[in-house]
This record gives structure tokens, sequence and C-alpha cells, in this order.
């Protein structure tokens, strides 16, 4: 039992992590709140979709392609729906809601609510750690998963690029006398952003159907973890998806399966009541009492 | 403590994660005394100003304000016993015509206690301090919206709310920045006259040279620590104070 | 256009004015400043009267076009103080399940549960939310997003107020006529309040908080006690509505909290102009109509009004509203350039 929640909870956590990775990422290097971030993900995953069964490609070029695609997608709706709006939050939350919602809905009139919308793994097979069977897409998701939060914590903290797009969200002026140039770094934020939400929605989505209701979910799950951690640090966004994936998992297991869904949105309103800077955040901004 | 000191200071820092902004910082003001607070880039003076309005509360250390301990209350608080700001950023309600900026503080709650505003005297009251400070009632700029301002009359509209609140204590951060030297002079009087109703200033400022000219005291910081207190001339002989503004153009205006 | 022209506009005589004080010197005048309200008022008031022509299907989207457009109100007054809800429905429902919580369990019949619950559901969506009022930016918006939807899967899983059946069989009103005279007269006064609100110095500290918050801070007030008013007279016509669509539908259920009452108000202030009131209701007008109309194309509707939302914040912030009046108060000629530069 108690092998069963670690490793699921394991599991569970790297996919709330890896599910919010792209909205933190865009978030912490341009300060946009992409509020579409569930409409690209579930993109994604038709995508993916379509491009398997009905142009008949292989499964992970399909995969493959339609990350890139959602990713030149968020770059696109950088340069011609947020630039002209940049720097009013109230149009950059509107706006990228939209989007999110416009995507979402779109796919819902199509008919794609039914059961036969979902992704192929790609391995087959399960294994078993002490005692518990788990099968090697998860595995994959949390290689994955680790892999790429140490890759983004890498490039956000040790490289020169990184370094200055960071510091771009907190002050233009100063990552423009860099020789940055703000346009750039934003569409680029954005397309980073949609393509990491494109890969764990082409990871995650083999382990279940495909709804459109998920879409919406995964902006709270986004939401969620981040807000717990703190909007702007890489290892908050970490320990958040620890905190609400194992909280998830152990509320699951004795209260039943439709209390994850209250962890994660009562995690979104307590943390903003108690602590808004979240657990690692250092904002200067939230600590001002105004 | 004597009763006519009106401001004091005891040991007070405030750090930012790791970053020591200000650090074990103490000073006394008397009342009607004016006070100027000079630094390098950093020094921690804006972080000083926060935590004597109660902007940000501090780490440690004590802010005693008329006698009565107000060390971390809210801003708002420290407002209604008589310690009124400007901001180094000059940001004035940009969608509101400028006399409507003044309007605000003067139907707060503490002008309305101290002035005792009229329902409808209001616009009265805020351009009539409008003009104190410079602007000309007969002119269509008082009813212009505030966006529309030019950077010298934000200064000066700063300056408005914060007499409108009819304040002891007045902390100016960085009036001075980016006003040209005519804009300056218009304003010195004034500035005096502030001092002569016998109100307690304390300017933060990098215009050395204007900035001695209004006030008495000066106290230095440097990585938020006080190196220096004295007069103009005592703290710009201490040879700690000119190293650490070495290579800055301040000292070469000053 | 002609290189030798360019476009001048030009006030009508009648905008002789400071501020919103006008000047008048005849019939035509007066007509002029006052015909657009009065048919606007008159059209609204006849309206019930049309039943036979209309059908009850027309009325009914009347009344969930005023019934959206409180929420829009709300939205409106909540943006002025710099508050952004994604959240409508948080209001709406909090005013639906508490009327049909004290009709269900008390049998009270609309004459009491409407306005208990206007006040009642705007002080608990106010006691809700005070915690994070003084947070900034988008906070606002990510919580009350979520808040409802957290309400609604408590209601699931913990199977109070009727869980997923809702709470049904309540008591409704006389007739369909006076259920749209009873929310438009709501609506009347509430556009006319908050207009008058907007107006006074208190409500001028609104939207000083809302251009600078440290500077009101600056100047003395508590801003989260203000804030906390605010939310407290946006909730009132939003839990208005809610309470008074429970009695319509004479049940109450986890609909209340849907997406779509946070986001046609939303889409409807965004298409009418931010900061009128006028058009708030005005977007509500055109939206809600038309989303029947598109009702047969199922979710399709949504994906309108999403993208109409995204056409109007990008494409013409200002909104219908402001630029039917600017239209209005000016014509526009095109004069040549050596007349232009004679003036």
């Amino acid at each position: 039992m108690v092998a069963n929640l670690l490793i699921y909870g394991l599991v569970n956590s790297v996919v709330l992590m890896l599910t919010a990775l792209g909205f933190s990422l865009t978030f912490g290097l341009s300060g946009v709140a992409n509020f579409a971030h569930g409409g690209l993900y579930l993109l994604a995953g038709f995508l993916a979709w379509i491009f398997i069964n009905s142009f008949g490609l292989p499964a992970a070029l399909g995969m493959i392609l339609a990350v890139i695609v959602v990713g030149i997608l968020g770059a696109l709706i950088y340069r011609f729906i947020l630039m002209p709006v940049r720097g009013i939050v109230l149009s950059e939350v509107i706006s990228t809601f939209a989007v999110g919602v416009a995507i979402l809905e779109f796919f819902r009139w199509k008919g794609f609510v039914t059961y036969d919308f979902s992704l192929p793994v790609l391995v087959q097979g399960s294994v078993k750690i002490s005692g518990v069977s788990i099968d090697y897409q998860r595995l994959l998701i949390i290689a994955i998963g680790l892999a790429l939060a140490l890759l983004l914590w890498f490039f956000t903290h040790h490289t020169r690029i990184g370094l200055a797009l960071r510091g771009m969200s907190q002050d233009e002026y100063t990552a423009l006398s860099v020789g940055i140039e703000s346009d750039w770094a934003g569409m680029l934020s954005l397309a980073l952003g949609a393509g990491l939400a494109g890969v764990a929605a082409v990871v995650i989505l083999p382990l279940g159907i495909i709804s459109i209701n998920m879409g919406y979910d995964v902006l709270l799950i986004a939401l969620a973890v981040t807000v717990l951690g703190g909007l702007e640090s890489t290892t908050g966004l970490v320990v958040g998806s620890f905190f609400v994936g194992y909280a998830m998992v152990i509320t699951s297991t004795y209260l039943g399966p439709q209390w994850g869904e209250v962890v994660y949105l009562g995690a979104i309103v307590l943390v903003l009541a108690v602590k808004p800077s979240g657990l690692f955040g250092k904002s200067k901004e939230l600590e001002e009492r105004v | 403590m004597n009763n006519k000191t009106i401001l004091q200071l005891v040991d007070l820092s405030k750090s930012f994660g790791a970053v020591k902004a200000v650090n074990g910082v103490s000073f006394e003001l008397k009342r009607g005394e004016a006070l100027g607070v000079i630094g390098p880039n950093g020094s921690g003076k804006s972080t000083l100003i926060n935590l004597i309005t109660g902007f940000v509360r501090p780490t440690s250390g004590k802010v005693i304000f008329k006698g009565r301990d107000i060390t971390g209350i809210p801003p708002h608080k420290a407002v209604n016993l008589g310690i009124a700001r400007s901001f180094q950023l000059a940001r004035p309600f940009y969608n509101i015509p400028v006399y409507k900026n003044v309007v605000i503080p003067v139907y707060s709650p503490r002008a309305r206690k101290h002035l005792g505003a009229k329902y409808g005297d209001r616009d009265e009251v805020a351009i009539h301090l409008l003009e104190d400070v410079g602007f000309e009632r007969d002119s269509q700029v008082p009813y212009k919206n505030a966006g529309e301002l030019p950077h010298g009359y934000l200064k000066r509209l700063e300056l408005a709310r914060c007499l409108a609140l009819d304040p002891d204590l007045i902390i100016l951060d960085e009036l001075f920045s980016g006003m040209s030297m005519s804009e300056i002079a218009s304003i010195l009087p004034l500035l005096e006259r502030i001092r002569e109703e016998g109100k307690t200033l304390i300017m933060v400022e990098h215009r050395l040279s204007e900035l001695f000219r209004v006030v008495d005291k000066t106290v230095v910081l440097n990585f938020g620590k006080k190196i220096a207190e004295g007069t103009p001339r005592q703290v710009m002989a201490v040879e700690e104070v000119t190293s650490a503004y070495l290579g800055s153009e301040v000292i070469s205006n000053a | 256009m002609n290189p030798g022209y360019r476009k001048e506009r030009i006030d009508r005589g009648i905008k002789v004015r400071s501020d919103d004080v006008f000047v008048l010197a005849s019939m035509r005048d007066l007509l002029y400043v006052v015909l657009p309200r009065a048919l606007v008022i008159i059209l609204l008031l006849i309206f019930p009267a049309f039943q036979d022509i209309l059908g009850s299907y027309w009325q009914n989207v009347m009344l969930s076009t005023m019934v959206i457009a409180l929420l829009a109100l709300s939205w409106d007054l909540l943006a002025g103080i710099g508050l952004v809800s994604l959240g409508q429905s948080l209001f709406f429902g909090m005013g639906g399940y508490l009327a049909g919580y004290l009709s269900f369990t008390f049998g009270w019949g609309p004459l009491y549960t409407l306005p208990v619950a206007t006040v009642g559901g705007a002080l608990l969506s106010t006691l809700t939310l005070y915690p994070i009022l003084r947070l900034r930016g988008i906070y606002f918006g990510m919580i009350t997003f979520a808040v409802p939807l957290l309400l609604s899967r408590v209601i699931e899983v913990t199977k109070i107020l009727g869980g997923t059946e809702g709470m049904s069989s309540l008591p409704s009103f006389p007739n369909t006529g006076f259920e749209l005279y009873l929310v438009m007269a709501v609506l009347f006064v509430t556009v006319y309040a908050y207009r008058m609100l907007v107006g006074t110095d208190y409500g001028l500290v609104f939207n000083a908080i809302r251009d600078n918050d440290r500077a009101v801070v600056a100047a003395g007030y508590d801003i989260q006690w203000y804030k906390a008013q605010g939310v407290f007279i946006a909730a009132l016509p939003a839990c208005f509505a809610g309470a008074f669509m429970t009695h319509h539908f004479q049940f109450v259920g986890m609909p209340a909290f849907a997406l779509d009452y946070s986001i046609l108000p939303l889409t409807s202030v965004v298409i009418g102009g931010v900061g009128t009131f006028f058009g708030a209701v005005l977007g509500s007008f055109v939206l809600v109509p038309l989303s029947e109309l598109l009702r047969e194309f199922g979710s399709l509707r949504v994906v309108v009004y999403s993208l109409m939302l995204l056409v109007f914040t990008i494409g013409l912030p200002e909104g219908i509203f402001r630029f039917v009046l600017r239209k209005y108060h000016q014509f526009e000629r095109l004069v040549p350039m050596e007349e232009a530069s004679n003036e």
C-alpha cells in the first residue's frame, strides 16, 4: 500500500509538473500568464491524433510534429494577439483565455468528444518495482519530466540567454541594454511554453482518453502548482507539483477519486489566501503591503 | 527622548532574502528639521522610506513617531498619524483630471478630519492646493487628464497630494530627479514655506547641491548602512562618503 | 482617399459643453440629447407587451440577456477598481444557491429570498474574496476562476445542497411579464446607481485604486477595506441575478457555477466597452441574442464569442458604446488640404 502510494504519487507529481512546466516557463520569462495553456495542451493531443490516424504518420513522428506546430502557434499568438496588448495585464489574460476557450470549444463542436480519441503509448510493457506494477509509459513520463525540469533550470539559471530573458521579465530596460529585443524574447517564451505544453500532452495523454474538459483542468493544474510553489520559481514548481501530486493521490486513495480536483482547486484558493507569494516566491512586490 | 523629537529610528534593518537592504540604521529628527538622505544607487534609501512609512515591514528595529512605536503599522495608518510621502516614480492617477487627483487625498480620512472640507468644497480645496504648488488656476492644466502632464508638473502634483494630507512629516523621494534647474529653482521657495509652517521634512536626493540648500542635516547611506550623519558640510568632509560616491557624476555636480 | 483631401472631425453644435453639462438652445437640441436615451427606455418598457408576436421564446432570451447584463455591470464595476474577474459565476452561484437553500429548506417565497440572497450572497462573496484583495494583477482573476469550480466540485463530492441533483420544485414568479419588469427595474436601478457612484468622490477612490494603488495608500486609505466595499457593491446585482434565475428555473444546481456565467458577462463588457456601464448593457444586448441565434451550432457559439472577445480586445478596445457615442456626437467630412491649413 505504502509502496503503491509512493510510486503513484511520484508519477502523479511528475505528470502535474510536466503539465505546468510550459505555463511556468512562459510566466517566468515574459511575465505573461498564458491562459491558453490548456487549449494548447489539448490542441497538441488532437493534432498528434490527426497526424497519426488521418495521415498515417508513425506515432513518434506525429507527436513531434504536433509539438512543433503548437510551438509555432505559441509564437504566432504572441506576435498577433499579445503584442498589440502587451503590458495591459487585463487584456493579456482575457485574450489568451479567449484563445484557449476557442480552441477547446472548436474541438468540442467538431465532435472530438467520444471515447475514440486516445494516443498510442510509445513503449509497451510494464515492470514491477517492489511489488507495484508500473508501465514503461509512466516511467518515460518520469524520465522526460525530470530531464526537462533540469534542462529548464539550467537554461534559466546558467545560460546567458536564459538569465537575460529572466531578467527581462523583471526589468525590461536592463534587458534591452544587454541587447535583447523584448518582442523576440516574448515570442520565444510563448513558443517554448506552448511547445512544452505539447510535449506534456503527447507523453501524458496516452495514459487515458482525450477529453475536452481536460483542457480546463490542465490550466487549473498549472495555476495550482505554480501558485503553490511561487509563480516565478523553478524550485517552487517542482515542490508545488510534489505537494499537490501526493496530496491528490492520498485523498483519492482514502476519500475517493472525485476528491482529486478538490485538492488542487483548494490549493489555489488556500495558497493565495494565506501566502500569495507561494512556498518559494520571494517577490519583493508581494512583500509590500499595498 | 526629548519631546521635540518627532521621528526616531532605532537599529532599523530589512533584508530581502540574503540582501540586507537596510542594515541597522538609527537617527533622530526634531520637529521642524529638514533631513537629507543621500547615498549611491542601491544603498537602501528607498527601502528606508518604505520602512518608515509602513510600506515594507522591517526585519528588526524600531520606528518611533511622535513618541509612539509605529514599527510595522500598515501604511495608511502611518498617513493618518501624519506621515505623508511622495514616490520616486511620480505616477499620477492617469485617467482622472489633475484636480481630481488631489481630491483623492483631500477626501481621505485624515484630511477630512484636519481640513474639514465639506462636500462640494473638495474640488475647490484641491484647486487651491494646486495653486499653492504652482499650477495656474485659470489655465486648462488642472482640468486635463493627469496622464497628459509633463514631468515637472507631475512632481508638483505629488507635492500637492502630500500637502493635502496636512502632514507633520513629509518624506519626498527624489523630488528633484528629472527636473530642470529652473524648475527646481521655482520649487525651492515652496519647500522653504513648508518648513516655515513647522513641518518636518525628509528628502531623499541625488542632486546634492540643490538638496543642501534645503536641508540642515544629512544622513549618508551605503550598502544599507549609515556611514555618516551631520550637516552637509560635515558629511562631505568624511572620507568614506566621498569614496562611496567616487566615480559617480553626482559628486562632480555637487 | 484623394491625397489632396483629409478627414476632418467636427463636433455637432450641441457639444458646446464642459464635462457633461449640455447647453440646450432649442427643441432640436433637447431631442438630440434626450432621444437616444428615451428610445432605449421606451423600447425596453413596451417590450413585454409584444408577448403575442414574439412568443415566450424571445421573452426568455430577453430575460437571460438582462441577467447577463446585470453580471456584466458587476464585472464593469470590479474592473473599475482594477479587479479583473474571470468568474462572475461565483457571485451568480452564491446568490442562486442561497436563494435556493432558503427556499428549499424554509419554504420561503421569492419576496423574501431575493433580498436576503442578494445581500447575503454579496456578503458571502466578499468574505470569500477578502483574503486575496491585497494582491494585484492576475491573482484576482485566478481566484475568481478557481473558486466557482472549486465550489461546484465540493458540492458534487460532499453531496451538500442537493449535490449533483441540485434543489428543485422551488416557488416561481406569477408570470413572465412580471419577471421581465422586475429584472428590468433592477437593471435600471443598477445602471443609474453605478453611474452615480462613479461620479462621487467615493467612487473616484475606486478608479484611483485601479490607476495607482500605492498612491491611494499613501493618501491614507485602507485600500483593502475599500476594495472589499467595492466587491460587495459589485456582487449585489450579480447575486440578485443568481437568486432570480433560481426562482425562474424553479431549480438551482451546479450549472449556477458554469463557465457561461463567467464568459458571457466578460465578453459583453469587452464588446460594449469597459468603464461606461452603458457599454456593459449594450454588449449583453448584442451578445446574448446572437448566441441564441447560434444555439443550433452547439459549442461553436462559444468559439464565436471567444473570437469576438479576442477581436474586440485587440481591435476595438474602446468598445461599441464609445464608438457609437463618438459617431453620434461628431460627423466627419473630407476637406481639401489647403482649406484645412487656412483654418
